[in-house]
Parts: structure tokens; sequence; C-alpha cells
């Protein structure tokens, strides 16, 4: 789903922010990113949604080598990946269909399938009573909840999160991770970044940990090579 | 890859279904646009008033210049001789004259303004009633109104016609009134000119104009730009919205620009009457017609339109995720 070979991003002014990454995903493989602050966490899902594009190396989504993706092609190619950001971002003039419903009417769904999509989405993540509401009035996990709709309703291959969990106490934490479960049991690759050790280290899945922009450990590959540290 | 192929096989419609949602969301978005602007009536007038104002100037000064060359058009056409008598020929030379001229081959009629007459009408339709009365004597000359045949050509009339009336005697200057029509045509060609550099200036303001408010119209919905390109929105439907909202720009512009024009030019209605008929004329003053209106509001809605598109395409650009 992701490989990353040799993947390298240094900004402009010298920064390197990730250093040679080697890195797969396979489809419907849920997998944390870690890290502290500054470690590359961002700048390795920027590079995965073509926010930014690899300095050297390269970044294979989809089999499809990002590198050679052409500018005007980049929001066909997002429209594959469900993003979820750390403050959501939601757009509070639209109510919360309205918000969920924007993928769909970017891509050029016609009408009766976004209703009928929009619940659905809304119904994974048990706001279906809220759909007419307006996101300033719900609380800051369903907001969240409301972003992962809106990040699913397309039925995306792929998830990213950034720092979903950052503002939720850890039981809506918990919450949302069932759900990205949830996903990644259907077949959808997830990859979350969170700095949340305590919850992701009671979770069964594969944790990669960066540090100063390079992979320093992959719960998988380390697993596979037996003794690495 | 099961997920993908069910992703993809999610996205396939009819072609018929796709253009009929294509077109549904084109008329959401003009509708939206609208929508939006009308939430803020006050900003939506002011923007709509300078546009407005700043097309009423060149197109007011349009219709009133079309009224000119049309009012000049019908003097042309009636172009007559004055042939002024020298101050000392007597009644009666006059009258010979008026007689003699009226059988030229070239020429339809002879009308005798007496210097009596003449007095009475200046003092009659100038005001000068009084002013008049204070004069020992007649200042004004006997004038001879010679009407050519209209079949005449123009050369004609001005060579050699005006040389032979020039030749009689008592005969002080014949002169063609077209003169100063000549006149009115070069200042009208200057007018026209500036009136059209004045059209692409004020063009050029509506377009920065637009351009500006639909800058603004950008910087204020970055997060939304932002996002939308995020979940896979493309240039074109982010354009869209603001592409419309010039257009709704540029049409409200271009009605108040209308009512502008209208209202000036039905103001200045009564005061023209009045001094055409100080003139013995009767001109009434032309209002806006439909056609120029149409032209206008396309015109209007064109700069509106030109003037997004280039804020759109300016500012667009510079904001990307980060």
């Amino acid at each position: 789903m992701i490989r990353f070979t040799h993947a390298s991003k240094r900004y402009p002014g010298g920064h390197d922010a990730l250093l040679n990454v080697n890195f797969h995903l396979e489809p419907g493989e849920m997998a944390f990113l870690t890290g502290h602050s500054g470690a590359g966490k961002s700048t390795f899902l920027k590079l995965i949604a073509l926010i930014e594009r690899t300095s050297r190396g390269q970044v294979l989504v989809n089999n499809q080598n990002l590198s050679k993706l052409k500018s005007r092609n980049i929001p066909y190619f997002r429209r594959n990946i469900g993003i979820i950001f750390q403050d959501h971002q939601l757009l509070f003039d639209r109510t919360v269909f309205d918000n969920v419903a924007l993928p769909l009417i970017i891509a050029g769904y016609p009408h009766r399938e976004i209703g009928k999509r929009v619940r659905a989405a809304l119904d994974k993540v048990n706001l279906l009573n809220k759909e007419k509401a307006y996101p300033i009035t719900l609380s800051g996990g369903e907001q969240q909840r409301v972003g992962i709709a809106r990040a699913v309703v397309n039925k995306p291959s792929l998830l990213l999160a950034d720092e979903p969990t950052g503002n939720l106490d850890p039981e809506l934490s918990r919450e949302i991770m069932a759900i990205f479960e949830q996903f990644s049991q259907v077949g959808t690759s997830v990859l979350v970044a969170t700095h949340d050790l305590d919850m992701i280290s009671q979770l069964p899945y594969r944790i990669l940990g960066l540090k100063q922009g390079q992979l320093i450990k992959d719960t998988k590959t380390d697993a596979q090579q037996g003794t690495m540290r | 890859m099961k997920t993908n192929n069910k992703s993809r096989r999610t996205v396939r419609f009819s072609l018929a279904t796709l253009f009929k949602t294509y077109v549904l969301r084109h008329a959401q978005v003009f509708f939206y646009s609208l929508g939006q602007l009308i939430r803020h009536p006050f900003s939506l007038f002011m923007t709509a008033a300078v546009i407005g104002i700043a097309l009423a100037l060149p197109t007011g000064l349009h219709v009133l210049l079309k009224n000119v060359q049309q009012l000049s058009g019908e003097w042309d056409r009636t172009t007559q001789i004055s042939v002024f008598l020298k101050p000392d020929t007597s009644e009666q030379r006059a009258r010979d004259l008026q007689q003699q001229i009226s059988r030229f081959p070239e020429v339809e009629k002879v009308n005798y303004i007496s210097k009596q007459k003449a007095l009475d009408e200046f003092q009659r339709l100038s005001g000068f009633g009084d002013a008049l009365k204070a004069l020992k004597h007649n200042p004004l000359p006997s004038v001879l109104v010679v009407q050519p045949l209209i079949t005449l050509d123009e050369q004609n009339i001005s060579t050699q016609l005006i040389t032979k009336l020039q030749r009689i005697k008592d005969v002080d200057i014949a002169q063609r009134d077209e003169q100063w029509i000549k006149r009115l045509y070069a200042i009208i060609d200057i007018v026209r000119r500036g009136v059209a550099l004045l059209s692409i200036m004020l063009a050029l303001a509506v377009l920065l104009v637009v351009g500006n408010t639909i800058r603004l119209a950008i910087q204020n919905r970055r997060d939304e730009i932002i996002v939308t390109k995020l979940i896979g929105g493309t240039n074109a439907f982010i354009r869209r919205p603001f592409l419309y909202t010039g257009f709704w720009y540029g049409l409200f512009g271009g009605f108040i620009a209308i009512f502008l024009v209208s209202v000036s030019l039905l103001l200045l209605h009564g005061p023209v009457e009045q001094l055409t008929s100080l003139y013995q004329g009767s001109f009434s003053l032309a209002n806006i017609n439909f056609r120029t209106s149409i032209i206008l509001l396309i015109a209007s809605i064109l700069l509106g339109l030109g003037g997004s598109w280039l804020a759109v395409g300016r500012h667009l650009r510079e904001i990307e995720p980060r």
C-alpha cells in the first residue's frame, strides 16, 4: 500500500526532516507512527499525502510512484486517501452532513448517492443523530468523529491520521482508535501518527519509531530480524 | 487490493448521471455564491455600487454622445445658406433679391428675414428684450435664408452656389450654416475618443475592484481552501464559487449602472427640452436603450468574471496545504 525506498526530505535551508527511510505498509495493515515532535512524523505523512515531495528516494502509494505524479493529478490521487487532522479541520459554516458530504461533492457523486453514503459514514462513528448540527455545537470527541466520517465517506483504501487523539482524554482516544481498528478490519490501510505511547502499547499493532528523521524502530521488521536491539 | 477495487467500483456512474450531477453542482454553486453575497447585503451593495458608478460614467457619456450625433445629423440634412445683406440695403431691394435668388435652378426656396423681424425674434427668444430697447438702432442685418435643392451634391453647394450668391450686389456674406456642424463633428470625435479612453480606464478599475474583493474573499476562506485541497478538490472546483461571485458582482454592478444612467438622463430630460425649445427645435433626449443596456450588462459581467479570474489565478496557487 505504502512503500518508502531510501526516502529523504530536506527542507530549504538544509534541515533534514527525514533521512533514508525504508518502510512498507501492507494493504489492510494498521500501524502507529511515533516519535517526539520534530522527529519527522508530520513530514512522513506529508510525503504520503503529496503535501511535500521527497528530496531523494521514492514513495510509492498504491503502486504509484509519487515523484512521477503530476501536480494537476494530485487532487485525484488524494481522493483515494482519507486524512484525519489533530484539529479536525471542519468547516464551521456548514452542518455536519455538509462537512461529511464535501469529499463526495468534490468527486462529483450524484445527489442520492451522497445522502446514502454520508449517513453510512455518520452511522459508523455513531453520529447519525447529529447530521443537521453545526460542528461548533459538538464536543471535541464528536468533532473528531465528524472528521473521521469525512475521511472515510469516500471509502478510501488508505487512512492517514495526524495526532487524531491529541486533544482528547484517554477514554475518547480509545473510542477513536476502536473506530480505526474497525476500518482496518474491513481492509483499509491505516497509519496513525501519535505520541500517546501508553495507549498504543496496549494495542497489538505495528509501531514505527522516528528519531531525528530516521526510522529507529519498527516492531514488525525488528521481530522478523530477531535481536536488533 | 480488495479495498481499492471496491472504491473504484463505486465511483462508476453512467455518463448521463455524471453530466446531470455536474450541471446540478454548477447550479448549486451558482446560487450558493449568490446566497453567500446576500448574507452580507451591505458589502455586496458597496462593491456593486463602485462597479455601477464606474460603468455609469462612460455609459452615460456614450448615450449623451449618441444624442448629440443624432441631433447634428438632423441639422446636417437641412443645410442652409445664410445670405447676409449689407446694412443699408432697402426693404424693396431685399425682396427683389429674394425673388431673384429663388429663380436659381439649384435653389429650392428663399426665406426673407427682415432686420425688424430678426430683432423681434431675437428679443423674444433671447431674453435680452429690455437691453435691446436701449439700442438706438437695429444692429442686425437682413438675411435671406437660402434652401438649396437636396439633390444638389455637397461640393456644388459650398463652392459654386456660395460664390454665385457672394457676387450679387448688396450681399455682404453668404455662408453655409454647416461650418459649425463640421466643428461640432470634430469636437464630437475628440469627445468620443475621450469617452473610449475613459471607458478603458474605468473598465480596468472595475477589474481591479472585483479582483481585490475576490482576493479578500479568498483570504477569508483560506482554511476552507486548504481543507478542500487536502480532500481532493481540484483547482477548478475551488475556483468555481469565486468566479460565480465575480459574476454576481458584475451583474449587480451592471444593473446599478443602468439605473444610474437612466435616472441621470431622466433628470436631464426636462432641462434639455426647455433648451431646445429656446432654439425653436423639438428634441427629446433619448434614454439608454435596450441594446445598450444589454451590452452594458454583458460587459459588466465579463469584467466581474475577469476580475475574479485574475484574483483566483494569482492567489489560489499561493494557498497550498503545509
